[in-house]
């Protein structure tokens, strides 16, 4: 009996040596295990607050890299902080740019300065005023080279800023600046169409400069999280959960029926898929790609086709044989039916693309961009592959060279299929054998930046509402430029569209340059994306700015 | 024995340092940087951010620079989140994920041996059948499958069970049976492997014929030496169930560790692969002195061959 004794002693020894005493050296004292889930449950009582309170319940795919706008990078982190912060303007539920939290703003004769006033009501969540000077901070903090923000090029369009960001000016020559407490004044490099637009975009949301100053870890904790926009952060759980909730000191508080929004961090689309079925989520998105093609088999009234601005394409690296031939290039994208791709194989409500610019942005009119310029691709297989040969023939290659060339793409599911439906219609098509090839994400931006591939996936998502975030991305040495297209008439268009401040001349340049590059082809445009998402029955007021992911500010649960 | 221990605690610092090592330099020569990013970051932005943190000096002088931080406890900070260190991100995933281990680690603990022994009692009859039935289940059916399995026919039908999410005990629930199948049928298949040669020994033959009933036979004699290669094993095992599993995590949405591992990689977050890294080995090497020290007491045969040397 002693010896089975010292057997199960020493087992338990195992066991508890391993919780006390592996614990690397820099780490406070680790908690009990056994506490982790019970101080959670103590902080986390759901069900009770959900029948007074009217709390949203849904998921953030993954954990945000920082809640700090200056830092922010993606949709994880931009769709909390476009809940919890308001820029100078701002994008209402009829998706028009209207003022946030300025109350009106001055624009010079030419275009270049611009004056903003603040409302006068405007409060940070601590109950600090928001000031034109937290404004001015906040963007000068954001260009400041030794934070080293993804996103500062979004603030190269102010005077000054470009230098100062790369280290070649200081910060007293960027030129935005308060004038007083209400009033900010922001001088731009060259007449920007959609800089108000800008503004709405988190990177140029302001921060508390009392609060930044004094504590430089303010946005690592939901307690010492500072924000201006309808809902505050309250709790963040890291990797589990994050909750805000209304922001009493909001302007317009009086318009916004939610109490808060609590949002899970899942980052397993069918988990939460799972979880929305079973009734503990009231809004989900992104959602699986078999749970919307099946969705959309039913009508089901939940699932929504969220507009995007996105464009899905390949890239033709123009620095290899033969995709330095215009024809060859023609002759690829005349062969891809994108019909079909968007039908059977993407299955979200994508749209087969008709250009590089997506539907949805406005022309100098007010009108639908793609509607003037019409569509530049058409599928056409016999004068597509005429084209392919005569190409072919001009760089002295055969069909058979093609067994070399390798179609390059980021390791998913989705994107697999796609890159297989493209060989299968080239193969069928052009009689070309051509390889797959996936890699990491981050091993693909190497690539596509050393110009070490033939053909790769890529997708851009617009960053504001003009067709300019597309057509700039193919100027000579923009750093998106992969494909390496080099047009010196397409540059000249583009300089046209981003500083031009005539709308007439601006829009010209832009359909223009777009006819030019889908007449050199350096890209294939494949689809245009869409984003679909899925709410209950009783959830209303949602709503989806092109740009953004939706918006829950002035949602309403109505059970 | 004291000598061989402090033998065996130097070896486990060069077994470490040669991990740290290895990792650094194989992981800086895959392909792919932690700060590419699909955008138009320009390239000033992104030199500001490899002279940040570091990437811009020679290989041989980051490797330095990163042993000197290692020795003073530090991590680093992750090249992902603005957030949390890496030494934060260990801190606070490893308790979710050893809670979450130790509670799939108690489930195979009881029920695999158990079912072993069962098996080997009644071999080639029924209970065998149906015990080495979960055994091959346990083992073949990747996790993965398992979990959606559960949350599928389980979680959305037992109303009190939560599909994922963390939290509450009743979170761990599934997670951890999902968890613990593998050591489960794999303790099972050992447990009777052992037992049934055990039963076969002279020295069993002996104590039935001393007139000892069966479960005293059982208990005393077979069980005890049977379930000495399963604490062999129990090393690996449990630093395995402690740092917790990718695939499970992700289905369950739990914030532990396991994540980690794969997420690093992915992302090339190279101070946290460093972190999780450094981190599993230490808790693999002092759990494998562990249960070599374990074992000399559990094993007389050991202390005396080792005595004896």
């Amino acid at each position: 009996m002693k010896r089975s004794f010292i057997v199960i002693m020493s087992l338990l020894l195992v066991i508890a040596l391993l919780i006390t005493g592996c614990v690397p050296k820099g780490g406070d004292e680790v908690k009990e295990p056994t506490d982790t889930p019970s101080t959670d449950s103590s902080a986390t009582p759901p069900s009770e607050s959900k029948k007074e309170a009217k709390i949203l319940r849904t998921n953030n795919g993954s954990e945000p890299g920082s809640l700090d706008p200056a830092l922010a990078q993606g949709t994880h982190e931009s769709w909390v902080l476009d809940h919890t912060f308001e820029g100078l303007m701002k994008i209402d539920p009829d998706l028009k740019v209207v003022p946030g939290m300025a109350e009106e703003y001055m624009i010079s004769d030419d275009s270049l300065t611009y004056t903003f006033t603040l409302r006068d009501d405007i409060k940070w969540s601590n109950g600090d005023s928001v000031t034109a000077h937290d404004f001015e901070f906040a963007w000068k903090r954001a260009l400041d080279p030794e934070l080293a923000s993804d996103y500062a090029h979004q603030l190269y369009y102010i005077k000054g800023g470009e230098a100062y960001n790369t280290g070649e000016g200081t910060v007293d020559d960027v030129l935005v600046k308060a004038l007083d407490d209400k009033t900010l004044e922001v001088t731009l490099e060259a007449p920007t169409a959609y800089f108000l637009e800008l503004t709405a975009f988190y990177t140029l949301y302001p921060v508390n400069k009392k609060v930044v100053e004094s504590d430089p870890d303010w946005a690592k904790n939901a307690s010492t999280h500072v924000s201006n926009g309808p809902f505050t952060l309250t709790e963040w759980e890291h990797n589990a959960t994050i909750k805000i909730r209304k922001n009493e000191n909001y302007y317009d508080s009086a318009s916004v029926k939610l109490d808060g929004v609590d949002f899970d961090i899942i980052d397993d689309e069918n988990t939460t898929w799972q979880k929305y079925e079973g009734g503990d989520y009231d809004f989900l998105t992104p959602l699986p790609q078999a749970v919307v093609a099946q969705m959309k088999d039913n009508n089901n009234p939940e699932l929504i086709i969220g507009a995007e601005v996105g464009t899905y394409y390949y890239n033709l690296n123009s620095k290899v044989k033969p995709f330095n031939n215009i024809k060859v290039r023609r002759g690829l994208s005349m062969t891809l039916d994108r019909q079909t791709i968007v039908d059977k194989i993407a299955q979200g409500g994508q749209i087969a693309a008709e250009g590089v610019v997506p539907f949805g942005l406005p022309d100098e009119n007010g009108k639908e961009y793609r509607d003037a310029v019409g569509k530049l691709v058409e599928y056409n297989v016999e004068e597509g592959k005429k084209l392919f040969l005569e190409g072919l023939a001009e760089e002295g290659m055969k069909i058979e060279d093609f067994k070399n060339i390798v179609i390059l793409y980021n390791t998913s599911e989705a994107h697999k299929k796609i890159a297989q439906a493209a060989q299968e219609m080239w193969r069928v098509n052009l009689g070309i054998e051509i390889q797959l090839e996936n890699v990491d994400f981050q091993v693909k931006l190497d690539r596509e930046k050393a110009g070490d591939y033939h053909i790769s996936r890529a997708g851009w998502i617009g960053d504001y509402m003009d067709p300019i975030t597309f057509i700039e991305l193919w100027e000579s040495n923009s750093s998106f430029n992969d494909a390496k297209y080099n047009s010196p008439e397409y540059d000249q268009l583009v300089k046209i569209a981003k500083t031009s401040p005539d709308p007439n001349e601006r829009f010209d340049a832009m359909r223009k340059a777009e006819q030019i590059v889908m007449e050199d082809m350096p890209i294939v445009p494949v689809y245009f994306y869409t984003q679909p998402y899925a709410q209950k029955s009783y959830v209303t007021g949602v709503y989806k700015p092109l740009v953004n992911y939706p918006k829950l500010t002035y949602a309403d649960i109505n059970k | 024995m004291k000598k061989y221990l402090f033998k065996r605690i130097i070896m486990s610092a060069i077994t470490l340092w040669a991990i740290i090592t290895i990792t650094f330099f194989l992981m800086h020569s895959i392909p792919g940087n932690p700060f590419r990013k699909e955008g138009k970051m320009p390239q000033v932005v992104y030199e500001n951010l490899q002279k940040k943190y570091g990437l811009d000096k020679p290989l041989p002088e980051q490797y330095i620079i990163y042993l000197k931080n290692l020795l003073k406890g530090d991590f680093g900070d992750s090249m992902k989140s603005k957030v949390e260190t890496v030494n934060d991100m260990i801190r606070r995933g490893f308790p979710v994920s050893a809670y979450l281990g130790l509670e799939a680690l108690f489930i195979a603990l009881i029920f695999g041996p158990a079912l072993g022994a069962l098996a080997a009692l009644y071999q080639n009859k029924f209970p065998d059948y149906i015990s080495m039935i979960i055994a091959i289940i346990g083992i073949s059916v990747p996790s993965f499958i398992m979990g959606t399995i559960l949350i599928q026919f389980v979680a959305k039908n037992v109303s009190w069970i939560p599909i994922g999410g963390w939290g509450e005990f009743k979170h761990t629930f599934l997670p951890a049976v999902a968890l613990s199948l593998m050591p489960l049928a794999y303790m099972a298949r050992l447990m009777r492997s052992s037992m049934l040669e055990i039963l076969g020994q002279d020295y069993i033959k002996t104590a039935k014929s001393k007139g000892l009933s069966k479960s005293i036979v059982i208990l005393k004699h077979a069980i005890r030496n049977a379930v000495l290669p399963i604490i062999s094993v129990l090393g690996t095992l449990i630093s395995n169930l402690l740092v917790g599993s990718f695939v499970i995590e992700k289905i369950f949405g739990i914030p532990g560790l396991g994540k980690f591992f794969v997420q690093s990689i992915n992302n090339r977050d190279y101070t946290l692969i460093m972190g999780t890294t450094i981190f599993y080995a230490i808790i693999l090497i002092v759990l494998l002195l562990l249960v070599d020290i374990a074992y000399i007491f559990i094993d007389p045969r050991i202390r005396l061959t080792k005595e004896g040397r």
